[in-house]
C-alpha cells in the first residue's frame, strides 16, 4: 500500500498506488469527509486537480458575496454545535480550532461572507485540520478491477492511477452548461461573465431565472441598459416557496424592478433562437416562444447570457454505469449518498443533492449547500467506515427516563435536524440485545425504508407555510407511524406542551424500556 | 440523462399532456422536477402525507397496498394526484420495479398548476373516471 501521509522528501502527499479510499476534490464536500474518514481511522488519499482548497468558491459567485450566511453575533456560543444553526458556511471539526472558523473571517458589512472570506475558512479549516489534498493531480478517467480481494476502482489521474475499494466523488456540480439551440454560440455563459462595467450602456437578455441568472441581473442593475430575463417557467421566489427553492431573497431586486415599471422585463417564454441582426452593431435577434398563453415575441439585445446552471463533471463514471438524471446530471444515489447503480462509488459535496430524501411538501433537503452537505459527509464517512472497514459506530446506551429530555434537547439544539429538514433523523433504537441506544443522525428515508427493530426518529419538518415543526417518527413491529407536533410561533419545542406530546409519544413506542 | 428537449418530446406523447402546445409543454418540463428512483426505491409510502405528484417518464411501480401488489404503472401513468387533492396521506407504497424517471410537482404547487393548465385538469379527471370505473367493475 502507498504511504497515506506526506511522502518523506516531497511536499506532495499521496503518491499513486493501492489507498482504502481516494477522495476527488478539495472543495467543503472533500473536506468534511476526509476529515471525517479519518477521524474515523479510515487512511485515504485525496487528489484535486486546483492547487489550493475551495472548491467552486475559489470562483464564484460571480460577484463575490455567498447566498449563505453566518451569524457571527446569535443566540448560541460560538464553537458549540448549537452554533452550528446560526452559521451555515463552517466546516465540523471537532477542536476548537476547527469549528466555528468561518465568523473570525468576516469583516461585519454584512452577514452573507464574501467569497475570499469563504474562501479563506475553508484554506484555514484545511490547515488547522491537517487535511492533506494532492493538488494539480487532475482525475483522467476511472476503470473497474476485479481482483481476488474483490472489486476494485482505478482512478487514473495526470500524476498515476489511484487503486482504491472506495471511491468518494466531491467534485461539485461545477461544469457549466449552455443548452443547444440555434444561435446559443453568441451567449456565453455565467461562467464567462465579464467584469460589471463593460455592460455599461448594453441591453442584456439573461437566459434563465434561478438564483444565477437574478445574481447577474442584481449585480448589473447599475449598469445595463436593459435586463430581460427569460426562462419557460415562472421565476420562484424563496420568500414564496417558504424553503430554498426559488431566487433567494438578497437577488430579488430585479423583479421589484419590474413589477415597479422600473425597466427590468422577467418574461415567461422558451427561447427559439438567437440570430445576429443584420447590419446591425453586433446586435443579437432574440426569438422567444412564450410559455403564458401569449404570441411569440422578438426583442434586439447587445448580449445574451446563459444563466442555464451547471452540471456535475462526472468524467466517465457514466460510461462506467453510474447512472444520472435531471437538468445537473446529478447522479442517482442510495440514501447513503453511493451510486444507485455502480456500489462502491459515493458522492459528497453538493453532488449528495442527488439523493433526494422524502421531499415532503415539496421541500428539498439542503444538501446543496455547505450548511446540509457537511452532515451528510460525517454520515457518509461512517457509512463507508462501518460497512466496508468494519469499523463498529459507537451505539451510546440511553436511560429510558432519559430518552423524552434527550428528544426535547434535540429540537431544540441539533444542527443537523434544523438545516437537514425532513432528511436527517436522530435516531434511538430499541436493540433487542443492547436495550435502548443512541444510534445517531441517520438519513429519514433510511430509517424508514429498512425496517428493524422498533425505533424512534426525530426530525423537524417544513410544509412550504413557513412553519417548522418537529415530526417524530416511530417504528414498531415494522409499522411506521408519524406525529407531527403543532408548530410554535418562535419555533421552540421545550416548552410544557411540546414536552407533553413528546413524552406521549415515548410512553406509547418504548413501553417495555419506559417501564423498564 | 434525457434533455429538457427529449424530455418535452416524451411527455408530448403522455395522454395527461395531449392538448398542450410545445411552449406549455416545454413551460412543464421547466415547472416539474425531473427525478430518479433506483429499483426496489420507495416513492411514496402508505400512510405518510406530504408526497407529491410524479408522472411516469420511463420505468416501472407498483402499487402495494399493506404489504400486496394490487397494480403496475408505467409510462405516462401518473400517481399522487389522489391523496394531494384530498389533502390525505397516500393509500398506497408506490415502489419502483424497474429504474425510473418521473417528471415531479410538489403537492402545495399542483392546484394552481391545474388550474392554469385547464385541459391537463380535464385528462386527469378523465383518468380518475376511468380509475373509477375499472374499480366499480370489480366490485361488482
Amino acid at each position: 500500500m502507498a504511504e497515506l501521509t506526506e511522502r518523506s522528501g516531497s511536499d506532495r502527499p499521496f503518491p499513486p498506488g493501492d489507498y482504502p479510499v481516494v477522495i476527488i476534490g478539495s472543495g467543503p464536500g472533500a473536506l468534511q469527509t476526509s476529515y471525517s474518514l479519518r477521524s474515523l481511522g479510515v487512511p485515504h488519499a485525496v487528489v484535486s486537480e486546483e492547487p489550493s482548497p475551495g472548491g467552486m468558491f475559489r470562483r464564484w459567485p460571480h460577484f463575490q458575496r455567498l447566498l449563505s450566511w453566518t451569524k457571527p453575533h446569535a443566540p448560541a456560543e460560538r464553537g458549540s454545535r448549537e452554533y452550528e444553526r446560526y452559521d451555515w458556511n463552517s466546516l465540523i471539526g471537532d477542536t476548537p480550532d476547527t469549528r466555528a472558523i468561518q465568523p473570525a473571517y468576516m469583516d461585519g458589512t454584512s452577514y452573507f461572507p464574501s467569497r475570499p472570506e469563504m474562501e479563506a475558512n475553508l484554506v484555514a479549516f484545511t490547515e488547522r485540520a491537517g487535511v492533506a489534498i494532492r493538488y494539480d493531480c487532475r482525475w483522467t478517467g476511472t476503470r473497474v478491477e476485479d481482483t481476488a480481494e474483490g472489486r476494485r476502482f482505478l482512478v487514473d489521474t495526470t500524476d498515476g492511477a489511484y487503486r482504491a475499494q472506495v471511491v468518494v466523488v466531491a467534485v461539485g456540480v461545477a461544469e457549466p452548461f449552455t443548452p443547444p439551440g440555434p444561435g446559443m454560440e453568441f451567449s456565453h455563459h455565467y461562467a464567462d461573465v465579464r467584469a460589471a462595467e463593460t455592460y455599461a450602456g448594453r441591453r442584456v437578455c439573461i437566459v434563465g431565472k434561478q438564483n444565477s441568472g437574478f445574481e447577474l441581473a442584481n449585480g448589473l442593475l447599475p449598469w445595463a441598459r436593459q435586463l430581460i430575463l427569460v426562462s419557460p417557467s415562472h421565476a420562484k421566489l424563496s420568500v414564496d416557496t417558504n424553503s430554498l427553492v426559488g431566487v433567494r431573497a438578497r437577488y430579488v431586486q430585479p423583479y421589484e424592478d419590474c413589477v415597479l415599471g422600473g425597466g427590468v422585463a422577467i418574461l415567461d417564454a422558451a427561447l427559439e433562437r438567437v440570430a445576429r441582426v443584420d447590419g446591425g452593431d453586433g446586435d443579437l435577434a432574440v426569438h422567444l416562444r412564450r410559455t403564458d398563453g401569449g404570441g411569440d415575441l422578438d426583442v434586439e439585445v447587445d448580449e445574451v447570457i446563459a444563466a442555464t446552471g451547471f452540471v456535475c463533471p462526472l468524467a466517465d463514471l457514466p460510461e462506467l454505469g453510474v447512472a444520472t438524471f435531471g437538468r445537473s446530471r446529478l447522479p442517482v444515489q442510495t440514501p447513503w449518498w453511493e451510486s444507485a447503480t455502480v456500489p462502491g462509488i459515493f458522492f459528497a459535496g453538493t453532488i449528495s443533492q442527488g439523493s433526494k430524501g422524502l421531499q415532503r411538501h415539496g421541500q428539498p433537503s439542503n444538501s446543496g449547500a455547505v450548511h446540509g452537505h457537511r452532515y451528510n459527509a460525517r454520515l457518509l464517512a461512517g457509512r463507508i467506515a462501518a460497512t466496508h472497514f468494519g469499523i463498529t459506530l459507537e451505539r451510546p446506551p440511553i436511560e429510558p427516563d432519559a430518552l423524552a429530555d434527550l428528544v426535547v434537547r434535540e429540537l431544540a439544539e441539533a444542527p443537523e435536524l434544523w438545516h437537514q429538514r425532513g432528511f436527517l433523523a436522530r435516531v434511538m433504537t430499541v436493540d433487542p440485545e443492547a436495550g435502548l441506544v443512541d444510534d445517531g443522525v441517520q438519513p429519514l428515508t433510511h430509517v424508514l425504508d429498512v425496517g428493524g427493530p422498533d425505533a424512534l426518529a426525530v426530525t423537524l419538518e417544513a410544509d412550504g407555510t413557513g412553519a417548522i415543526f418537529p415530526v417524530l417518527y416511530t417504528r414498531i413491529r415494522g409499522a411506521i407511524a408519524e406525529r407531527a407536533l403543532e408548530p410554535h410561533p418562535m419555533m421552540r419545542y421545550d416548552g410544557p406542551d411540546a414536552r407533553r406530546a413528546i413524552a406521549d409519544v415515548v410512553a406509547s413506542v418504548l413501553p417495555g424500556v419506559a417501564a423498564g | 440523462m434525457a434533455g429538457r428537449e427529449e424530455l418535452t418530446d416524451a411527455i408530448a406523447g403522455f395522454g395527461l399532456f395531449a392538448d398542450l402546445t410545445s411552449p406549455q409543454l416545454e413551460g412543464i418540463v421547466h415547472r416539474f422536477e425531473e427525478t430518479a428512483f433506483a429499483e426496489g426505491e420507495k416513492i411514496l409510502r402508505q400512510g405518510l402525507s406530504g408526497a407529491g405528484f410524479h408522472v411516469i417518464v420511463d420505468g416501472e411501480a407498483a402499487v402495494v397496498i399493506d404489504g400486496t401488489e394490487r397494480a403496475r404503472l408505467g409510462r405516462g401513468d401518473f400517481f399522487g394526484d389522489v391523496s394531494i387533492l384530498l389533502g390525505e396521506a397516500p393509500i398506497a407504497d408506490i415502489v419502483a420495479t424497474r429504474p425510473m424517471r418521473c417528471l415531479v410537482l410538489a403537492g402545495p404547487a399542483v392546484e394552481s398548476f391545474l388550474v392554469d393548465h385547464p385541459r391537463v385538469m380535464y385528462r386527469m379527471l378523465q383518468a380518475q373516471a376511468r380509475r373509477l370505473r375499472a374499480a366499480n367493475r370489480w366490485r361488482s
